[in-house]
């Protein structure tokens, strides 16, 4: 098949000047990929809950900016978010947050948000203050392919990477996005909204086959993935986890002395994802 | 720029995981709207099942009360399910059998669409369930049962505040775990392409039917068109035809609650600035930080943080205006309309009388003003006795 001739790849679009390639230069080349939300339960927990997420292992970490209405959540975020707001979390703060992280680490840091934060801040006020904080991309679930035109170019000025997702019902669709992928791809694992899932029906591995078919650019599973077991399971077949429900339901559970659980489950996903072998 | 635009406006602003039934929707629906069969189908079902033409109805004691132009009320009260609703679900419910769907799920704020989706659900044999906001289900509860009679699941939605934004999140939620086996019937002028363009469509029938009715009636064109706006399916429907005739005013009235200088409002366009939520890019309520703020309206269809992007560009282009309208004014119109042309509207469609109460005496008696009187008020009956104080338990 003339897909699979690798002169047909795209190596994704020109490379920007961020620290996305280093997410997945680990010895088998897969990462662990954690995701908390700012501002729960208080902005000084999650600079410290990033801090142990990147002591525990983590290769880089998606920091959501809550959005009041946040559709493509299950109710663990949905609720962190809420809680998150009532706080007062505002975008400024979650940037404060970021300034904090970086007098600590210039390890990885995305941000993963809705489209309407971004668009009232103002895309390249945004991007802007992400690129002075080391921000590395962006994930939107509410801006696919047809209306990434918008986001991209303030973002990619920036030095901000566009992360595509890729669903299950994303079929012939793959092709399009992969091609035109940066930074890494967040292949969702499963229909529906995130959250923790009992197990994932979805052929993982026939996914990122044809995404892999276009590009080079790394694939990370993300949605429903909440133990160590699922997490080796989705890295096995791609380049690595997605995890964020079962790190906000911990912080959901333990509040602001959540550190050292969370740190212990970063860390128990991280080695599973570690032992698997080079390659897949 | 993406498809479905209006100016600025609209767009697929949707997870990856939907973008594909978006994509077939359309194609389906573009299908249908070429073919014959589906047309007839359509046109059965709305004309023996609804009950339409909708009557345009001379409001004889309301024009001469108030002095001006003569006041025309486009009855879409009296369709089946009593709102214009029906005429959008009869619509996508067809064009969603044929795609194979065996699921309807909607939103509803004051039940009206949820109603009409129960109902045409049982029609066609689908299953269906609709979300509603926790606050709406306690001040609606006769739809909440109404919707059960039809066989319809309710499912309350107890995220956020609670109300008609929170149930389409919640839809919205359902549709992608289940986009296979079901089609999400969006009530509204709202959403993602092509959504805003078919709900216009199925709904232009309205001005359609009002156009040719009040030619014959009076001759000539209306000087006005009135119509309420929540996310703005009626009045897209009582614009859309008349949208050319450039001397016909389109005046669409939103909710202004307790005031647009108050917290307490649902105006999008007095209040609102230009967003990205629910699929489109469009005019929303929100705070600095584009945080979709909480709204509040005494009528739970009006009672949306949004607007639809016709309607958006509409406004932009100065080809329609929009009017708030006071929860006091709406509740004084509800209860004129009932005294003077023994008519029970909704209190939506109250928020269009209202606005006709206030320009009717700037018109001549040549001129006329036609209102989309959106629905019946039965619903809101209860409503309204609380809000005059009157405890209706015996």
């Amino acid at each position: 098949m003339t897909e699979q001739n690798t002169d047909m790849k795209s190596n994704g679009r020109p490379r920007l000047n961020n620290k996305l390639p280093q997410v997945f230069a680990t010895p088998n080349g897969k990462a662990f990929i954690p995701f908390i939300t700012a501002g729960d339960p208080t902005p000084e927990a999650t600079v410290s809950f990033i801090l142990k997420m990147f002591d525990a292992g983590a290769d880089l970490v998606e920091i959501g900016i809550p959005f009041s209405d946040p559709t493509a959540e299950g109710v663990v975020i949905q609720e962190a978010s809420l809680r998150a707001l009532k706080g007062g979390m505002t975008t400024d703060k979650a940037f404060e947050i970021v300034e904090k992280v970086r007098e600590k680490t210039d390890k990885p840091l995305v941000f993963m948000t809705y489209i309407n934060p971004v668009f009232h801040y103002g895309y390249d006020a945004f991007f802007a203050r992400c690129e002075k904080l080391g921000i590395d991309g962006i994930v939107v679930p509410d801006v696919p392919f047809e209306e990434r035109e918008e986001v991209l170019g303030p973002a990619n000025a920036h030095n901000v990477s566009l992360i595509s997702m890729i669903s299950p019902t994303s079929e012939s669709r793959i092709r399009s996005i992969a091609k035109e992928a940066e930074g890494y791809i967040y292949v969702v694992s499963s229909m529906g909204v995130t959250g923790m899932r009992g197990q994932i029906t979805t052929d993982i591995g026939a996914m990122v086959r044809s995404i892999r078919a276009v590009t080079d650019v790394p694939c990370a599973v993300g949605f429903g993935i909440s133990n160590p077991e699922q997490a080796a399971k989705m890295a096995a077949a791609s380049d690595g986890a997605i995890v964020g429900s079962a790190v906000v339901n911990i912080i959901a559970k333990y509040g602001s002395g959540a550190g050292d659980k969370v740190a212990d489950f970063v860390r128990s996903m991280k080695a599973a994802i570690a032992a698997l072998p080079a390659g897949s | 720029m993406s498809k479905g635009r209006y100016g600025i406006y609209g767009g697929q602003y949707i997870s990856e995981t939907l973008m594909n039934e978006l994509y077939r929707l359309e194609d389906c629906y573009e299908e249908c709207k070429k073919d014959p069969e589906f047309r007839a189908e359509l046109h059965r079902l709305l004309c023996e099942y609804a009950g339409r033409p909708s009557m345009l109805y001379y409001a004889e004691k309301m024009t001469k009360d108030l002095g001006g132009a003569k006041i025309y009320l486009k009855r879409e009260d009296l369709n089946h399910t009593g709102a214009h609703k029906i005429n959008n679900c009869l619509g996508q419910a067809l064009v969603a059998k044929r795609m194979g769907k065996t699921r309807l799920i909607a939103e509803t704020g004051a039940g009206q669409h949820g109603v009409a989706t129960a109902t045409v659900a049982a029609l066609l044999g689908m299953e269906c369930e609709v979300y509603m906001g926790k606050v709406d289900t306690d001040r609606q509860a006769l739809n909440v049962y109404r919707m059960e009679l039809l066989g319809a699941k309710v499912t309350p939605v107890m995220t956020g505040t609670q109300t008609l934004k929170d149930a389409i999140n919640e839809a919205m939620r359902d549709w992608s775990c289940r986009v296979q086996d079901t089609h999400y019937m969006i009530g509204s002028v709202m959403g993602p392409h092509p959504f805003p363009m078919m709900v216009r469509d199925f709904q232009s029938v309205i001005s359609k039917e009002a156009r040719r009715q009040i030619l014959e009636k009076e001759g000539k064109l209306p000087a006005a068109v009135v119509a309420c706006v929540g996310g703005g399916s009626n009045a897209m429907g009582m614009f859309y035809n008349f949208i050319p005739d450039k001397d016909v005013e389109l005046i669409g009235c939103e909710a202004a609650g307790k005031g647009v200088d108050t917290a307490l409002t649902a105006a999008t366009v007095a209040t609102g600035s230009v967003g990205i939520f629910h699929g489109m890019k469009s005019l929303f309520c929100q705070d600095e930080y584009g945080q979709i703020a909480p709204v509040y309206s005494i009528s739970a269809g009006l009672d949306y943080p949004g607007i639809g992007p016709e309607h958006a560009w509409l406004h932009d282009t100065g080809r329609a205006t929009y009017v708030p309208i006071t929860d006091d004014e709406a509740v004084d119109a509800f209860e004129y309309l009932a005294r003077t042309e023994g008519i029970i509207c909704a209190v939506e469609s109250a928020h269009a009388i209202a606005e006709v109460r206030k320009i009717a005496k700037d018109y001549s008696p040549d001129q006329s003003i036609i209102v989309c009187l959106s629905g019946r008020g039965d619903k809101d009956v209860a409503a309204i006795a609380r809000y005059r104080g009157v405890d209706l338990r015996d």
